[in-house]
């Protein structure tokens, strides 16, 4: 038998080409770039009064990404993970 | 009255009717079913009905009003879906389980009385438990006694708390009950069970995945829901019910970072959607009960399309876990492509469903001015993206080419999730008829630029905070690994019980055998070998002790021995017991 039984389309992949991997990347710098140009200009309406100040929401976005992925990292892995046998004893 | 049937019953009687046919038949009946179901609720108009009367008070089979007909209609479609999705399976179990199943939560919110909510709810627990047992392995046997024992718990909590009510109000209405009763408390928690709230939380997390392939698409829809539809009915405007549901929104995020079981990021996942939706209960506005029931709307959908397509990747990979998969984009483009629709939903994409229902839940929050729990639910928005929505799909369809190439998922596992997909976008870029179905009229506007604004800048950071961390190689890689949750408390910390017990109730046991069995018995056997001896030679001993008189020591003791063994006393035994029983009843007599 051999290692791929089932024949796919490799036209289909596309990011095993590592251009296409940074296409995709910097259209997402892109976007990050443009969704901050557009705050600059337009002045965003909220209930509280911080909702309106320049990149909030994009400094809690990413801010409080950091800091899940860091407390989920080196705070609750070392307190939660064990084998995958743990309950089979 | 019309000639319509009560909702449940259809699904429920003809879910038993399942395993008389077989093959084509089977499938069409299964298909039909939610069908006929939903063509019959559509023919019930507003008000109760089936009232009987029933021990005091009466029963009320159907309440149909806005909240119980937004639930039945997505019941029913989820029901449907499920069932396309379902197809492939020739199992009688899976296929009545499910049928029935998705009745009893039909049932349960159309139950106008406690009574009937009750039986409906306790159906849930059973129906659902064979979906898990169905996947037939250990770790399956024992996730779905663990499920099972929790929501007995619960039920019976549900049920005292049933009892104390009706008995101190004699109504068994299932109304509005607020929190203030200890009955009431009761009604709470037994239904927070159902709820998955913090604590009581472990059995959806550690059942949905071991659940059979399809199972779990039936389970992620209907147990959590009711649950909702209940709280809404009930304790709508709670206090608690923020807390509660702030910290549902926040802390599965966590564990969901760095689980490897995909179809167990999407269990906690559930977790955060549901504790929007509690919170948006407890702040008890219009808008937030809508959003509360807009969000359970949109989340069956875009939560059941989740699980739709990680079951179709376990289906045609037989593995779930994020270290073996990896690059199936090229396998499964379909799959691919709704699983991203699906991430898009639930991280609250604008113009998919998930951005219509959470902003309102979202915006009750800050009109109540609670500062704190509107940063908390902006948290777990971010982080609801960072796990279900890039995790999942990354992991599962992109990251490292795993070396896996299988077939696409079969046609009917397209559709239905081809189905899910499109609804989603359709209720995320035209969301009035969604609001139109909702418990209140409303005429919210998800759709300004500043919030699109907003969201988008929410999103696209926390997706660059991804992208950032995994380049940095901060990102926590998957290990083979399991996490311990709440249910450690039952399924490790009660080894600790159990050793407790053995130590102290085991040294009781071996102290009393010791003394009691073993020299309490030796003692009596020997003292009633010879009791009438043993009495006179102890006396005699007494005497002699006291009086000093020791003459004829051995010689009387042998004498007594020989008596006894012989019984040849002067005075014969039954005068002796005689006037032994006559002295007794002088001495009472004169007592007296």
């Amino acid at each position: 038998m051999s290692k791929h039984p089932i024949s796919i389309d490799e036209e289909l992949a596309m990011f095993d080409k590592p251009q296409n991997v940074k296409r995709v990347l910097y259209t997402l710098y892109a976007c990050v770039v443009l969704l901050l140009a557009v705050d600059l200009f337009y002045h965003k309406h909220g209930i509280f009064t911080w909702e309106s100040s320049f990149a909030f929401y994009s400094v809690y976005g990413f801010v409080a990404c950091v800091i899940l992925v860091i407390i989920a990292k080196y705070v609750l892995r070392p307190l939660v993970m064990r084998k995958e046998d743990y309950y089979n004893d | 009255m019309i000639n319509a049937l009560p909702p449940a019953m259809i699904l429920i009687l003809g879910g038993l009717l399942v395993p008389l046919f077989k093959g084509r038949t089977r499938q069409a009946l299964l298909l039909l079913l939610p069908v006929i179901s939903f063509i019959n609720l559509l023919l019930l108009p507003h008000g109760s009905h089936w009232v009987y009367p029933f021990l005091s008070d009466q029963i009320i089979l159907a309440r149909v009003d806005k909240l119980s007909l937004i639930f039945g209609y997505i019941f029913h479609l989820v029901a449907f879906l499920s069932a396309i999705y379902a197809l492939h399976v020739d199992d009688t179990v899976q296929n009545v389980a499910g049928t029935v199943y998705a009745g009893a939560a039909i049932g349960a919110v159309f139950a106008g009385d406690m009574f009937t909510l009750f039986v409906f709810w306790e159906l849930l627990t059973i129906s659902a438990t064979f979906l898990i047992l169905a996947r037939r392995t250990e770790r399956a046997l024992g996730a779905g006694f663990r499920y099972f024992m929790v929501h007995v718990a619960g039920g019976l909590c549900l049920l005292a708390g049933i009892i104390m009510h009706v008995s101190q109000t004699g109504s068994m209405a299932f109304d509005l009950i607020g929190l203030e009763t200890t009955a009431s408390w009761f009604i709470f928690v037994g239904i927070g069970v159902n709820c998955a709230w913090p604590f009581l939380h472990p059995w959806l997390t550690d059942a949905y995945p071991e659940a059979t392939i399809t199972g779990t698409i039936f389970l992620s829809a209907f147990t959590t829901k009711t649950a909702i539809y209940a709280l809404a009915r009930a304790f709508p405007g709670t206090e608690e019910l923020i807390f509660i549901g702030g910290a549902m929104a926040a802390f599965p995020i966590f564990y969901a970072v760095i689980e490897n079981d995909l179809r167990r990021v999407l269990a906690y996942s559930l977790i955060n959607q549901v504790g929007f939706m509690v919170v948006g209960i407890g702040i008890g506005t219009a808008l937030s009960i809508n959003g509360a029931v807009a969000h359970a709307f949109n989340d069956l959908l875009f939560k059941g399309l989740l699980f739709m397509t990680m079951g179709a990747v376990m289906y045609r990979t037989g593995k779930i876990n994020a270290t073996d998969l990896g690059g199936l984009y090229k396998s499964m483009p379909w799959t691919c492509g709704f699983c991203i629709v699906g991430a898009a939903s639930i991280s609250a994409f604008p113009l998919f469903s998930g951005f219509v229902s959470k902003s309102m839940v979202m915006e009750a929050a800050a009109l109540g001015d609670m500062r704190w729990l509107w940063f908390i639910l902006l948290f777990a928005s971010a982080g609801v993206f960072h796990h279900a929505g890039i995790k999942i799909p990354f992991f599962a369809f992109f990251s490292h080419d795993s070396g896996i190439r299988c077939k696409e998922a079969p046609p009917h596992m397209l559709l239905a999730m081809g189905i899910s997909a499109v609804l989603c976008i359709l209720i995320g870029c035209f969301p009035q008829y969604l609001y139109s179905m909702l418990p209140y009229a409303t005429d919210y506007q998800p759709y300004s630029i500043s919030h699109v604004l907003a969201q988008s800048q929410l999103l696209v950071f926390s997706a660059l905070a991804f992208t950032l961390l995994l380049l940095a190689g901060i990102y926590p890689a998957e290990i083979r690994s399991l996490n311990v949750d709440a249910d450690w408390i039952y399924r490790k910390g009660c080894h600790q019980i159990y050793r407790f017990s053995q130590w102290a109730f085991n040294g009781i046991n071996d102290w009393a055998d010791r003394i009691f069995v073993q020299q309490f018995t030796k003692l009596l056997a020997h003292f009633f070998e010879e009791p009438g001896g043993n009495v006179q030679k102890y006396g005699y001993r007494l005497w002699v002790e006291t009086s000093g008189i020791a003459d004829h020591e051995e010689e009387t003791v042998k004498q007594i021995d020989r008596r006894s063994r012989k019984s040849t006393y002067p005075v014969g035994g039954g005068v002796l017991l005689a006037v032994m029983i006559l002295a007794l009843t002088s001495m009472l007599l004169f007592l007296r």
